[in-house]
């Protein structure tokens, strides 16, 4: 065994401007990409006054695409939490052909592009789609409604819940749920009594991070939207639109909104990070 | 506590949706007509009222013609179609869901107004720009879209090189190296026309701003305060806004005659004058004569006629290794 000096990298260094020079390009970065842009939405939506802020977020498309975007996160968040939590209990307590693909699959829609989904969705549930046909002969309406916002903005969220839950059922083990068993308890009490209070600071994070992205949806949205003002225009959607018409004050009144429900979804989940950790 | 709920829960979703009319149509229409229709549909609602006894709902969708086509073809359910392109309700016939002679369904080609690339300066015209020619100088900025993602550059784009053309006796070699100019003196493409507009106006980059007479009013309103002033070169490219009834669907939904009738209004006097006001040519005499003040002369040309049709200057200009791209130099 033989020993080395150490190279002169690793030995402590005399020259102190570079770490204050690395600090001050970190927050000059993050004023100019972060900081500024959020005070300026705001300055912007405000710019021609209270008055008229509030005129812009009562207008009736606005305030349509405002209720809409409600209404798919809030179908869209138990369906999340139902189908996170069961697919994460499945692949932390069962060991089953097909574990690995199942994980693989639920982070799928991680690493594809939004606009990829919604694309799909056009191509599946299309007129011209493969299930277009069946779906005219029954009368279904999917896309250009409600129902194809809602599916999209499912397959966007979906990994959110059981990403959160999955490592900490993992690190916490079946030990508990174990003894419950040979206590005599039910699988639904188990659920509710040992398995839930565990992983229940988890879920709730992952809620917040899944509603928020359902909030904030834009590119499968788009895609499948048809963006008929009054109907089928989520507030993203409506952002978009009211920049284009010009309406600059409306699209920042609307764009503050949702910078507003942001900033909350992020207090919440600092606040949680807390609890979970 | 109950009954104070259900009347919030009403109240909400009562907001949500207007009272029924008899009679909805939807309209799908280009990205930046929003106000235009927001002030042409009440006025028919309020004729087809008085017409008929119904009551008329007209939903709007607005966005890129093309991807609006392509959601039509995919079940979005559009009676009627306002586009900005003719090949986009071309695609529309050729899937079977708009007739095949939909040009001669209405008047003008079914184009109830048209408009041709213009130019806004800013006050007073400093470089004194007013025409095609006054582009190519140094010391000239131009402002326009990035012709490979805009619709309104392309027009920008083949009505520079309609004037080359024109000016130098139909040299196609002269007309490139004219466009090549033009290009040289654009400092930023931007993705869109809004986007343009804003590196125009509130940026304050540029000396011109290249975009559709019919834009170039409505920005001069929106940016009142810079004082920009319109400039209609000599000569331009005929761009036209061609509608259709879609027919598949309004037979479908039984609304084939409220649509027809739609359609028809743009082309009443009433219609052709909100048009006007809007810095959109019409073909109805009388309100051109109206608004002469809005619309100076300006030899116009069709795509048709010079480029011999969209699908050869598709082939030509703008595929892949055309002559779009050995002229566009995106610095």
């Amino acid at each position: 065994m033989t020993t080395t000096t150490a190279p002169a990298a690793l030995a402590p260094r005399q020259d102190r401007s570079a770490p204050w020079l690395l600090i001050a390009v970190a927050v000059v970065l993050t004023l100019f990409i972060v900081v500024v842009p959020l005070i300026y939405i705001f300055w912007r939506a405000l710019s021609e006054g209270w008055g008229i802020f509030v005129q812009n977020i009562l207008a009736p498309d606005t305030l349509h695409a405002i209720w809409l975007t409600s209404v798919v996160a809030v179908i869209t968040l138990p369906v999340n939490l139902a189908i996170g939590t069961s697919a994460a209990w499945l692949i932390a307590r069962f060991s089953f052909p097909g574990r690995k693909a199942l994980l693989t699959l639920i982070e799928l829609p991680f690493s594809i592009s939004p606009i990829i989904a919604g694309v799909c969705y056009l191509l599946l549930y299309g007129r011209q789609g493969l299930l277009g046909p069946v779906l005219a002969a029954g009368d279904v309406t999917i896309l250009f409604a409600l129902p194809g916002i809602v599916m999209v903005t499912l397959f966007v969220t979906s990994p959110f819940v059981a990403r959160e839950i999955l490592p900490l059922m993992q690190a916490q083990g079946s030990e508990q749920e174990q003894a419950a068993l040979t206590l005599g308890a039910s699988g639904w009490q188990i659920f509710r009594r040992v398995t839930l209070p565990n992983i229940r600071w988890a879920l709730l994070y992952g809620a917040v991070l899944a509603t928020a992205r359902a909030v904030g949806e834009f590119g499968a949205v788009s895609v499948v939207s048809g963006a008929i003002r009054g109907q089928t225009n989520t507030l993203p959607l409506q952002i978009e639109l009211l920049f284009n018409d010009l309406n600059t004050v409306g699209a920042f009144a609307a764009a503050s909104t949702l910078t507003l429900i942001a900033l909350v979804v992020l207090i919440l989940k600092t606040v949680l990070e807390g609890r979970t950790a | 506590m109950k009954t104070r709920l259900t009347t919030a829960l009403a109240l909400v979703l009562g907001l949500a949706s207007p009272v029924a009319a008899q009679d909805a149509i939807l309209n799908v229409s280009y990205d930046i007509a929003r106000e235009l229709f927001a002030e042409l549909n009440p006025v028919f609602a309020k004729q087809w009222q008085e017409q008929t006894g119904r009551t008329v709902a007209i939903d709007q969708s607005h966005g890129g013609s093309s991807k609006q086509a392509r959601a039509i073809l995919e079940g979005l359910p559009a009676d009627v179609v306002t586009f900005n392109q003719v090949t986009d309700i071309e695609v529309l016939a050729e899937g079977g869901m708009v007739d095949e002679n939909w040009r001669e369904a209405f008047p003008n080609g079914a184009s109830p107004y048209y408009s041709l690339p213009a130019f806004l300066v800013r006050e007073g015209n400093p470089k004194s720009i007013d025409d095609w020619d006054d582009l190519v100088r140094d010391g000239v900025q131009v402002i326009f879209p990035n012709p490979k993602t805009s619709g309104n550059a392309r027009y920008t784009y083949l009505a520079a090189y309609a004037y080359a053309l024109e000016t130098n006796g139909g040299d196609h070699a002269a007309a490139q190296e004219f466009v090549k100019k033009i290009f040289a003196n654009v400092p930023v493409f931007d993705q869109g026309g809004r986007a343009a507009t804003a590196t125009f106006a509130e940026r304050n980059i540029g000396d011109v701003l290249i975009t559709f007479e019919a834009e170039t009013g409505g920005i001069a309103r929106q940016y009142a305060d810079a004082k920009l002033e319109r400039v209609t070169p000599s000569l331009s490219v005929l761009a036209e806004f061609p509608i259709a009834v879609v027919t598949e669907n309004a037979e479908d939904k039984g609304t084939a005659e409220v649509s027809k009738a739609y359609l028809d209004f743009l082309y009443s006097p009433e219609a052709q004058r909100i048009l006007a006001q809007n810095f959109n040519r019409v073909p109805d005499q009388a309100i051109t004569a109206e608004f002469a003040a809005n619309f100076p002369d300006v030899k116009l040309v069709t795509v048709e006629d010079v480029f011999g049709g969209w699908d050869t200057v598709q082939q030509d200009h703008f595929a892949e290794g055309g002559i779009l791209d050995s002229v566009f130099v995106n610095q």
